[in-house]
């Protein structure tokens, strides 16, 4: 089997966002950027698949500029094999991105793709459904467990209430949740070797696929900052401040 | 203008993040269908018929639809929604799960977690944690969106009633099958629902002194939440989890205890109308959002907060 692993280049979770000085857009100029981080539980995912002797080839793609290309490095000290870099310098939107995927997935012929559920940046949680629309291939989104069978996988997924097992046939797309795995930490060899391993870069216009925005980004704003807060002495003054302050409690 | 809005059930009841995205639709426009899938769903439409707003209930009731999986109910969307301006579902897992896969098979794009509806074709949604709020311009014709369900008032139930169409497309699903579900169970209200919030954290220590929560919450019929720290060692469900990846909240009061305040939590639960934070570390991050601080050792905090609770009158 061969697993095809979808990563994206994010602003660190621990950065601070700015937002650009016309309101455009986020500032990402000398920010630190690094895995979207349930893209690096796709990865490890894939890793421990193939440690389990049920897949034999991980491929790992990203869609982005040459900056991606240090991402997929990470994706290849950490275990997988090879990495396509689907070369743009303009921003990607979901639907654009999951074509992307499925072109992409037309030439690997891979029989799983795990994405992250969601990139922290967007906060769309879209791609890896469209996916698996456009694919007409099963789809298991916010994955916590994947058991594997002869020609099917359980995917364990965290809903709303709970949890829920369905039985998806191969090929198939999951989307990771954050408790599928912990992602491994990557050794210093690992890092040496994977400098070794091929990236293929495929510039976007040549895929023959109609990546413009269908979604206009007027203007991002800071949301309003709460006032400073009251500090109170003990639980007594605390509910009754609750009470015949903020008239919350009754 | 046509909107179509997929229902949310457990075969019994429609949930309530439906009756939010209600509230949205009527901004968008008055024709508004909602759509029922799913199997067994007599009663249900029985109960939807008086839910106020609704022009019409659309009802797939099958076998083919008992668990409502993406890979069959989303094509029974999409077939359905190509007659409609807009496509809409609250942003919880349900409406997460499928309407991308809904908007892909439509061939547009997809707003998620709306916020703010500016006009027919123009919403504001939360980006990067929630610390960055876009306002956006669909081009698509179809607008296939999620809404946040926090951000628009529950709409009520009337008295009026709705004509139902039955709908008798069987679209079978060989890609996919229910092979189990495990509910947490709870007496409590809904997370997403909740008037009343109150987390835990890190600073509980251990799925025992969880339990403090629940005179609290008993008391002032509160919802048990919790941070992802809390959650990922075991001393809550997964499904507590408030948060960026976990459920957004929007309740009167939100009792964050023993919660540093991460960017990722706080992205779940800011827009509470009063948050209290107790926390022995004075300098956490969660004070920042806090309307009323309260620094010190919440073992010892909370009793003192359940007495002062009882004893008010």
């Amino acid at each position: 089997m061969k697993i095809l692993v979808a990563v994206k280049r994010v602003m660190d979770y621990k950065a601070s966002v700015r937002i650009k000085s016309d309101g455009s857009g986020v500032e990402t100029a000398h920010v630190n950027m690094s895995m979207n981080p349930f893209d690096e539980i796709a990865v490890e995912e894939a890793i421990r698949i193939k440690e389990k002797k049920l897949a034999n080839e991980i491929v790992v793609v990203s869609i982005g500029s040459d900056a991606s290309q240090e991402t997929l490095r990470t994706a290849l000290a950490m275990g997988a094999d090879r990495a396509i870099l689907i070369k743009i310098d303009k921003d990607v939107q979901p639907l654009a991105a999951a074509k992307v995927l499925h072109k992409i997935t037309q030439q690997e012929s891979p029989q799983l793709i795990i994405l992250g559920k969601q990139a922290i940046d967007t906060d769309h949680n879209q791609v890896g459904q469209m996916l698996a629309g456009l694919l007409h291939w099963p789809q298991g989104t916010f994955a916590s467990q994947l058991y594997f069978h002869d020609h099917g996988v359980s995917v364990t997924r965290e809903i709303d209430g709970g949890l829920e097992t369905l039985f998806l046939k191969l090929p198939v797309v999951v989307t990771t949740d954050l408790r599928l795995n912990e992602p491994r930490y990557i050794s210093l060899p690992n890092i040496v070797q994977a400098k070794r391993k091929l990236i293929t870069i495929i510039p976007a216009d040549t895929l023959n696929i109609d990546i413009t925005p269908r979604i206009k980004i007027l203007r991002v704003v800071l949301p309003e900052k709460k006032r400073a807060g009251v500090r109170v002495e003990n639980a007594a003054d605390l509910v009754k401040r609750l009470k015949d302050e903020a008239r919350v409690l009754s | 203008m046509n909107i179509l809005i997929i229902a949310e059930h457990d075969q019994q009841l429609i949930k309530s993040a439906t009756l939010h995205t209600v509230t949205a639709a009527q901004q968008l426009g008055s024709s508004i269908d909602l759509f029922i899938i799913g199997s067994h769903c007599q009663v249900l439409s029985e109960k939807a018929h008086h839910l106020s707003k609704i022009n019409r209930m659309l009802v797939a009731d099958h076998e083919v639809y008992t668990h409502q999986l993406a890979e069959n109910c989303a094509a029974l969307i999409a077939h359905q929604g190509k007659n409609y301006d807009y496509i809409i579902a609250g942003a919880t897992t349900f409406g997460k799960n499928i309407l991308p896969r809904v908007a892909a098979l439509l061939d547009v794009a997809m707003i998620s977690d709306v916020v703010q509806i500016i006009s027919a074709d123009t919403f504001v949604r939360p980006m990067y944690a929630g610390n960055v709020l876009a306002t956006v311009q669909s081009l698509d014709k179809i607008k296939v969106m999620t809404i946040r369900t926090t951000a628009f008032p529950a709409t009520e139930v009337d008295h009026h009633s709705v004509s139902i169409q039955h709908l008798t497309d069987i679209i079978p699903n060989d890609l996919s099958q229910f092979e189990s579900h495990v509910l947490t169970p709870s007496t409590r209200p809904e997370l997403t629902a909740a008037r009343v919030v109150i987390s835990g954290g890190r600073g509980l220590k251990s799925a025992e002194n969880f339990k403090l929560l629940e005179d609290i919450a008993d008391y002032l019929h509160a919802a048990i939440g919790a941070s992802r720290a809390a959650v990922d060692a075991g001393f809550a469900p997964n499904d507590y989890q408030v948060g960026q990846t976990g459920k957004i909240v929007a309740p009167d009061l939100y009792i964050a205890v023993g919660i540093s305040g991460a960017i990722q939590h706080v992205a779940g639960m800011k827009d509470s109308k009063v948050i209290v934070a107790i926390n022995n570390d004075p300098d956490a991050p969660i004070f920042q959002v806090a309307d009323y601080i309260l620094v010190g050792d919440l073992f010892k905090i909370l009793p003192e907060l359940q007495l002062a609770l009882e004893s008010l009158t």
